[in-house]
C-alpha cells in the first residue's frame, strides 16, 4: 500500500486537474474542456488548431533538422449520458454515452446541459420496492433524469449529462469524475509547458475516444508522426477478492506507478517503445507496472493503423472506479507518469526505429 | 516444399511479434527481389516486376502471425494466467503445449469446474511450466506464447499448428521463387497482426495503393464428421473465395481466377465461408477502394494446434497464382 505523502504535485497542477475534472465534456460535446485546454495553450503562447472533429492539435518544433516527430494523445471526452426525449412530469429518458455499467446509475446526481442544471437519476426509495425488484439491476429504459418540478422543457434531446461530482484533493490522492482522461490532459499540458529540446512534440487533445477512438483516428492521420504515445487512465481493480483468493484480475494497482501497455484490446504495442519505457524507468528508478494484457482500448488503437502505420504505445495512470461517478488516483502514480514521460521524451533515441519492429 | 513448410510452421510468431518468421522469409526470398523493406508495423514487403501494357499494380498478402496467448498474471505458486491473442478457443487449449517467445515451455490446463459440461472460461485456464513460485518463474506479465506442436507428414496430408497462415506464406514464397516473367508490378506482402484485426494489411495496403489485391489464407472445409455445411474439401484444389464474413470478392477477379484455372487444367473449388475473414477485407477498403479477392488453402481444424492441409492443394495454389500473374489482367 502506498505510504501517505505530502503534496507530490504542485498546487498549480492540482488546480488544473480540478478545473478539468469538474468541466462537463461527454463524447461529442467536449467544448468546456476544449476551452480550458485553449486557455492553457494561450498562456503558454503555443499555436494550435481545432480540426473537424474538435481535436486540439499542437505542433511544437524543436528546430533541429531530422528531429523525430513524436505524438502524445489524451482524450478530452468522458463517459456520460444523453437526453433522448422528454417524458411526463419533467422527467427525461436517457441513453448511455460510452461504457457505463447501468448498475451505478440509480440515485446519482447529475448536471445536465451547458447550463449545468442539477438533476437526479430516479430510483425508487427502498420502502416502495419489493425483494424481487431489488434483485434485478434496473435497465436504462426504466431510469429517468428528474429535474424536479418545473423541469419540463428545460433541457433538449441531445443535451449531455455528467455525474455531479466535485473534485477533491486530500494531499495524497485525487478523487473526482472523469479522471479518465483529464489526468492525461493535465499531463500533456504540463509537458507542453517545458517541451523536450531534441524532438518535435505533437500534442493531440482528442475527442470521442470513449465511443470508438474517433478523434485520435483523424488526428493520427493528419499529424502522421514517427511514433505515438496515448496518455490515458486505466482501471485498478486491486481490492482484495471477495473470497480471499489471490486477485488475478487487478488490471493495474494504485501505488505501483504508471502502467505500460504491452497489449490491450486495440493495440499490440511496438516492442521497441515497450523496451524504451521499461529500460528508462529502470535506469531512472521510476516505479512502473505492466497493465494486464487483454480488453480495453486507447487512442493508440486507432493511431497505429493510420496511413502506413505508426509505432505506438499507451502509458496510463491507474485509477479505481473508472467509468463511475467518482474515481480515485494516487498522486504518486500521476507524478511518476509525468516524470517517466518527461525523461523518455528528453532522452528519445534518434535511431530507435532503425532496427525493424 | 514440405521442408519450407515445416520450417515456417515450427517458428514462433504470434501477432505483434512476427520477427522470427520475417527473418526466415527474408532469407528464403533473398534471391527473388532486390526491393525488400520492412515497414512501421513490421510488414515485410518485396517488389517484383515492372508494370507493362496490360499490367497492374498488384498486392499479394499472406500473414506471418499466428494466434497465441499472453501472460496476464503469475500466481504465487508459479502458475501463469493468460488471455488470448486472436481466436484461441477453450476446447483447443486443454492439454495443449505452449512455447513462450522467451523460451519457457509448458502446457495449459484448467480449474475444476462447477459444471463439467461447460467449457472452461478464460479465468479457469492456466499455463503450467513447472515453476513452483513467482520468484523462480522467468515468465512475466505480457510475455507471449504460441501452441507447440511439431510438424507431422502423413504423405498427402500434413498436420501442424499455424498452417493459418504459414501455408499461405509458403505458397507466396514459392510463387516468388518460380515466377519467370510478368507484365505486372507485384508487391508480395508478408503481413503482421492479421489475427487481431487485419492491422498489417490495413497499413501496408495504404502504403502500396494497389490496383488489385489478392490474399492467400486458409479456409475451412465441410468434409469432416458433422462439420459445418461447406462445399470445400481437402484435396479438391485451392478454393477461390466468393464471400466470407468480411468481404465479397470482386466477381471479375473470381471469374479471372476460374478462367485461368480452367485454361491451365488446375483443379479448384468455389468457397463461401460464413464466418471469418482475411487480409483481403482490409485491402478492399483501402483509400478509394481496391478490387480484391482471396485464394484459399482448404484446411481442417483451423485455429487448433493440429491443422491439416493437403499438399496437392498447396502445389495447385502455387500453379494457379503463377498462371494468374504471368498474363495481362483486364478487369
Amino acid at each position: 500500500m502506498p505510504p501517505e505523502e505530502t503534496n507530490l504535485l504542485t498546487q498549480q497542477f492540482t488546480e488544473l486537474v480540478e478545473k478539468l475534472s469538474n468541466a462537463a465534456g461527454v463524447s461529442g460535446a467536449e467544448g468546456s474542456v476544449r476551452a480550458i485546454v485553449k486557455e492553457q495553450l494561450d498562456v503558454l503562447k503555443l499555436n494550435y488548431k481545432v480540426d473537424a472533429l474538435g481535436n486540439v492539435l499542437v505542433e511544437h518544433f524543436c528546430g533541429k533538422p531530422g528531429a523525430l516527430r513524436i505524438m502524445l494523445a489524451s482524450h478530452m471526452d468522458e463517459v456520460g449520458l444523453m437526453i433522448v426525449e422528454e417524458d411526463e412530469g419533467g422527467m427525461y429518458r436517457i441513453e448511455i454515452v460510452g461504457g457505463i455499467d447501468p448498475r451505478v446509475l440509480p440515485g446519482k446526481t447529475v448536471w445536465v446541459g451547458k447550463q449545468r442544471m442539477p438533476g437526479i437519476i430516479g430510483a425508487r426509495p427502498i420502502h416502495l420496492t419489493d425483494e424481487d425488484d431489488r434483485k434485478k439491476p434496473i435497465s436504462i429504459d426504466n431510469l429517468r433524469i428528474d429535474l424536479g418540478p418545473g423541469g419540463a422543457g428545460k433541457v433538449k434531446p441531445g443535451d449531455r449529462a455528467v455525474f455531479a461530482t466535485e473534485f477533491q484533493s486530500n494531499g495524497f490522492s485525487y478523487s473526482g469524475k472523469a479522471l479518465d482522461d483529464r489526468l492525461g490532459i493535465a499531463i500533456l499540458l504540463t509537458i507542453l509547458a517545458e517541451p523536450p529540446k531534441d524532438i518535435d512534440l505533437l500534442a493531440a487533445f482528442t475527442t470521442q475516444e470513449e465511443i470508438g477512438l474517433r478523434g485520435a483516428r483523424v488526428a493520427g492521420y493528419a499529424l502522421n508522426p514517427d511514433a505515438a504515445f496515448a496518455i490515458d487512465a486505466t482501471p485498478a481493480n486491486d481490492l482484495p477478492a471477495w473470497n480471499d483468493d489471490e486477485n488475478i484480475g487487478y488490471n493495474t494497482r494504485l501505488g505501483c506507478g504508471p502502467a505500460i501497455y504491452i497489449a490491450d484490446g486495440s493495440t499490440i504495442s511496438d516492442p521497441r517503445l515497450v523496451n524504451l519505457l521499461q529500460q528508462t524507468a529502470q535506469k531512472e528508478n521510476i516505479p512502473y507496472q505492466i497493465r494486464q494484457p487483454g480488453g480495453g482500448g486507447t487512442d493508440a488503437g486507432s493511431i497505429h493503423k493510420q496511413r502506413e502505420g505508426i509505432p505506438s504505445i499507451s502509458l496510463s495512470v491507474p485509477i479505481r472506479y473508472a467509468h463511475t461517478p467518482c474515481s480515485i488516483a494516487w498522486q504518486g502514480d500521476i507524478a511518476n507518469t509525468l516524470i517517466l514521460l518527461q525523461v523518455v521524451l528528453k532522452q528519445f533515441p534518434a535511431d530507435i526505429f532503425s532496427s525493424p519492429r | 516444399m514440405k521442408e519450407l513448410i515445416q520450417k515456417l510452421v515450427e517458428t514462433t510468431g504470434p501477432s505483434g511479434h512476427e520477427n522470427r518468421v520475417r527473418e526466415l522469409i527474408t532469407k528464403e526470398i533473398s534471391a527473388c527481389s532486390k526491393d525488400v523493406k520492412v515497414d512501421a508495423l513490421g510488414n515485410l514487403i518485396a517488389r517484383i516486376g515492372e508494370k507493362k501494357p496490360g499490367g497492374l499494380r498488384i498486392l499479394l498478402s499472406a500473414h506471418m502471425d499466428e494466434i497465441g496467448v499472453i501472460a496476464t498474471h503469475i500466481d504465487e505458486n508459479g502458475f501463469i494466467r493468460f488471455t488470448t491473442i486472436g481466436g484461441v478457443r477453450a476446447a483447443n487449449c486443454i492439454g495443449g503445449r505452449v512455447e513462450f517467445l522467451q523460451g519457457a515451455r509448458g502446457m495449459i490446463y484448467m480449474e475444476k469446474r462447477e459444471n463439467a459440461g461447460q467449457g472452461p472460461c478464460i479465468d479457469q485456464r492456466y499455463i503450467d511450466c513447472g515453476f513452483t513460485g513467482k520468484a523462480n518463474c522467468p515468465v512475466q506479465v505480457g510475455d507471449m506464447a504460441v501452441f507447440e506442436r511439431p510438424f507431422m507428414d502423413l504423405g498427402k496430408r500434413l498436420v501442424a499448428k499455424a498452417f493459418d497462415d504459414r501455408i499461405g506464406v509458403a505458397v507466396q514464397i514459392e510463387v516468388m521463387k518460380q515466377l519467370k516473367q510478368t507484365p505486372h508490378e507485384i508487391f508480395f506482402v508478408f503481413s503482421t497482426q492479421e489475427e487481431v484485426g487485419l492491422r498489417g494489411a490495413t497499413t501496408s495496403a495504404y502504403g502500396i495503393d494497389p490496383e488489385l489485391g489478392l490474399s492467400i489464407d486458409v479456409t475451412l472445409t465441410g468434409d469432416t464428421p458433422k462439420s459445418i455445411k461447406m462445399a470445400v474439401s481437402l484435396g479438391k484444389g485451392p478454393a477461390i473465395k466468393i464471400r466470407d464474413g468480411g468481404m465479397l470478392s470482386d466477381p471479375r477477379l473470381v471469374q479471372k481466377l476460374i478462367k485461368t484455372a480452367d485454361k491451365n487444367n488446375i483443379p479448384y473449388q468455389l468457397e463461401v465461408l460464413e464466418g471469418g475473414t482475411t487480409d483481403a477485407k482490409a485491402i478492399q477498403l483501402t483509400r478509394a477502394g481496391v478490387p480484391a479477392g482471396c485464394l484459399s488453402i482448404p484446411c481442417r481444424y483451423v485455429h487448433s494446434p493440429s491443422e491439416m492441409v493437403d499438399i496437392d492443394d498447396v502445389e495447385n495454389a502455387v500453379k494457379l497464382i503463377l498462371a494468374f500473374l504471368s498474363e495481362p489482367i483486364k478487369l
